[in-house]
């Protein structure tokens, strides 16, 4: 370690050296003290270790220092998050968490509260009222015509309207809700449990995750979606749900259909629609690498983004 | 090669302490131990600006389960007058600042931004949630596994209870060393070769009780770690106070940040980054004897 650093640091900060040889006996072998090159030395006689130009080469070296550590970690920071290697390795921790959290908490329930706890409002986040034809005319018709498509891998693709749904058996729950930006609320939701309806189209031996296709739009107007894994697609507090703190879930929040993950951090997942529900066999790392890291859409990891001609 | 004048040496011993010599260098720090230090310092500077840029997301923070919109304990907000200038208000409490140009509002490429945290202190720069995120969880795991690696190495080599922990003639001189502390007096000579009891009981809270501290309220943030967690959740009072503790542990680091970078220099800053980069650190007894008399 030393040997590396050595010739590097001497070059780089000789204040560095100069203070550490001071308060050492000096030794006649070592280089540090015996070179007799400089000049200030053979005008000014032997440098002393106390002698008065410490202060200023310590400050300097403590301005150098700080100027360094500066523009390497923001400046450095900023311009690896700007390559396309850099967000990947970072990203490589997120395999990691998801292993981590899948072995420590496997079907663990997450938290339901009383109706006491419930938030006065629940606060809507993302697109909070979609201007797409199609959705406005489903809206205006109040979403009688919308259909939950279920296909992909499935034995039995569905095709469900919000009445069908709701005679199915639904579940109640007062579950949390944070958002990724750090806040939380608490609501009161009923809907179907997902596991229901993947149960009624069977998927197949090789699909393994549930994709939702959103009339939420990105910052560029494409469509929205999010993969989920068959491990939280079939927990019992994974909802579609319709109904938010006892009344029609209103637009804001996600109106006709919003998926509910408790044990997620929500962002969007709502207003699933269209040919939504694609039962898949792989996460779409490739599809959603169109949507990843844009700075624009906040550079979003790689099981959410906006879908492409490959899963329209 | 030239041989050294007799000036430049340090005075000789006198002739009872010949045994021991004025100054010597020791080995302070072992090779595992400064990698681990270093580690551990790009992590917190990494975890410091990319925490202050997911904090920027929503700035502002509150106690119990679920936000409080109206009534945050602390937020960095803005407000525009009139005129059409931002003034960034930060609040704590029912107290309000002006700290425009600091929180609230800052520049950003010379033009007045609203956001929490200025862009120099947040990683990366500009606002970009998803990119904190990534920085923050992929060094969020090296500080951890790197504070794993810290405990079973000091528990190994009894760094833990031969340096750190104090020791009953320490708790005996807690007194002094607080008043030495307080007016700048440091150990020097023999006494400086060993941590003293304020240093020993700064890096047990720091390590213990901040580091493990920041990983667990950093868990208890998961929802998905709250379906195990739920026990720690509630015992700090909810979510958003363990996100307030989160971020209170965050500036109990820059507090011990800011006061050990003041001792560094202190206490001679060439000699401790010396010994913190090659191990080798210099006891110079001389000198405390010029500041005893």
């Amino acid at each position: 370690m030393k040997l590396i650093l050595s010739p590097w640091l001497k070059k780089c900060c000789p204040a560095f050296f100069q203070n550490a040889g001071s308060g050492t006996r000096p030794d006649p072998a070592s280089p540090d003290q015996a070179d007799g090159l400089d000049p200030r030395r053979a005008i000014h006689g032997p440098r002393h270790p106390d002698s008065e130009e410490r202060p200023d080469a310590r400050r300097r070296f403590l301005r150098d220092a700080l100027a360094l550590t500066g523009a390497v970690t923001l400046g450095g920071c900023d311009k690896l998050s700007e390559t396309d290697w850099a967000p990947k390795v970072l990203g490589s921790a997120t395999a990691l968490s998801h292993a981590a959290q899948r072995a420590l908490s496997r079907n663990a329930m997450a938290r339901e509260y009383s109706e006491a706890d419930i938030s006065p409002v629940f606060r809507p986040n993302g697109s909070t009222d979609p201007q797409s034809s199609e959705y406005r005319a489903l809206a205006a018709n109040g979403f009688h015509d919308y259909r939950l498509n279920v296909g992909g891998l499935v034995a039995h693709p569905l095709s469900l309207s919000l009445e069908q749904l709701r005679a199915l058996p639904n579940r109640t729950q007062i579950t949390r809700h944070d958002c990724v930006e750090g806040w939380s609320v608490i609501g009161k939701w009923t809907g179907v449990q997902l596991s229901r309806v993947l149960e009624m189209a069977q998927p197949t031996k090789a699909a393994r995750y549930a994709v939702f296709r959103c009339y939420d739009a990105m910052d560029d107007g494409s469509e929205y979606y999010e993969s989920l894994g068959f491990d939280d697609a079939y927990h019992p507090q994974t909802l579609l749900a319709w109904e938010l703190n006892g009344k029609t879930l209103p637009i804001p929040n996600g109106a006709p259909l919003r998926l509910r993950v408790p044990r997620h951090r929500g962002r969007q997942r709502r207003l699933l629609g269209r040919p939504g529900l694609p039962v898949v066999r792989r996460h779409l790392k490739e599809w959603a690498r169109s949507g990843c890291c844009e700075k624009s859409g906040h550079g979003r990891p790689w099981w959410i983004g906006r879908t492409d001609d490959r899963l329209r | 090669m030239a041989s050294i004048p007799e000036d430049t040496l340090p005075p000789r011993a006198g002739p009872n302490e010949a045994a021991r010599p004025l100054h010597r260098v020791i080995y302070r720090h072992t090779l595992p131990l400064r990698i681990m230090h270093w580690i551990n310092a790009i992590c917190l500077l990494i975890l410091l600006g990319s925490g202050l840029q997911i904090f920027n997301a929503h700035p502002a923070l509150y106690w119990g389960q679920r936000s409080t919109f109206d009534r945050p304990w602390l937020s960095l907000g803005a407000i525009q007058t009139r005129d059409g200038k931002l003034h960034g208000v930060t609040a704590i409490g029912t107290h309000r600042f002006d700290t425009t140009g600091w929180f609230g509002v800052s520049k950003v490429n010379g033009q007045s931004t609203v956001r929490g945290f200025p862009a120099w202190a947040t990683i990366p720069g500009p606002q970009w949630l998803a990119m904190g995120r990534a920085w923050h969880f992929f060094f969020a795991w090296i500080f951890v596994i790197n504070g794993v690696c810290f405990f079973a190495y000091a528990l190994w080599t009894r760094h833990l209870t031969r340096d750190l922990v104090p020791t009953r003639r320490d708790w005996r001189g807690i007194g002094r060393s607080i008043l030495d502390h307080a007016l700048l007096r440091h150990p020097h000579g023999e006494e400086a070769a060993r941590y003293n009891v304020l240093q020993r009981l700064a890096y047990l809270v720091v390590i213990f009780f901040f580091g493990g501290g920041v990983v667990l309220m950093g868990l208890a943030m998961s929802p998905r770690m709250d379906s195990v967690l739920g026990w720690l959740v509630d015992l700090v009072g909810g979510r958003q106070s363990a996100r307030s503790i989160h971020f209170l542990f965050a500036m109990g680091f820059i507090a011990f940040f800011l006061i050990h970078i003041f001792e560094v220099i202190v206490t001679g800053l060439g000699n401790n980054l010396r010994s913190i980069i090659t191990g080798r650190y210099a006891i110079n007894a001389e000198t405390r004897d010029e500041t005893d008399t």
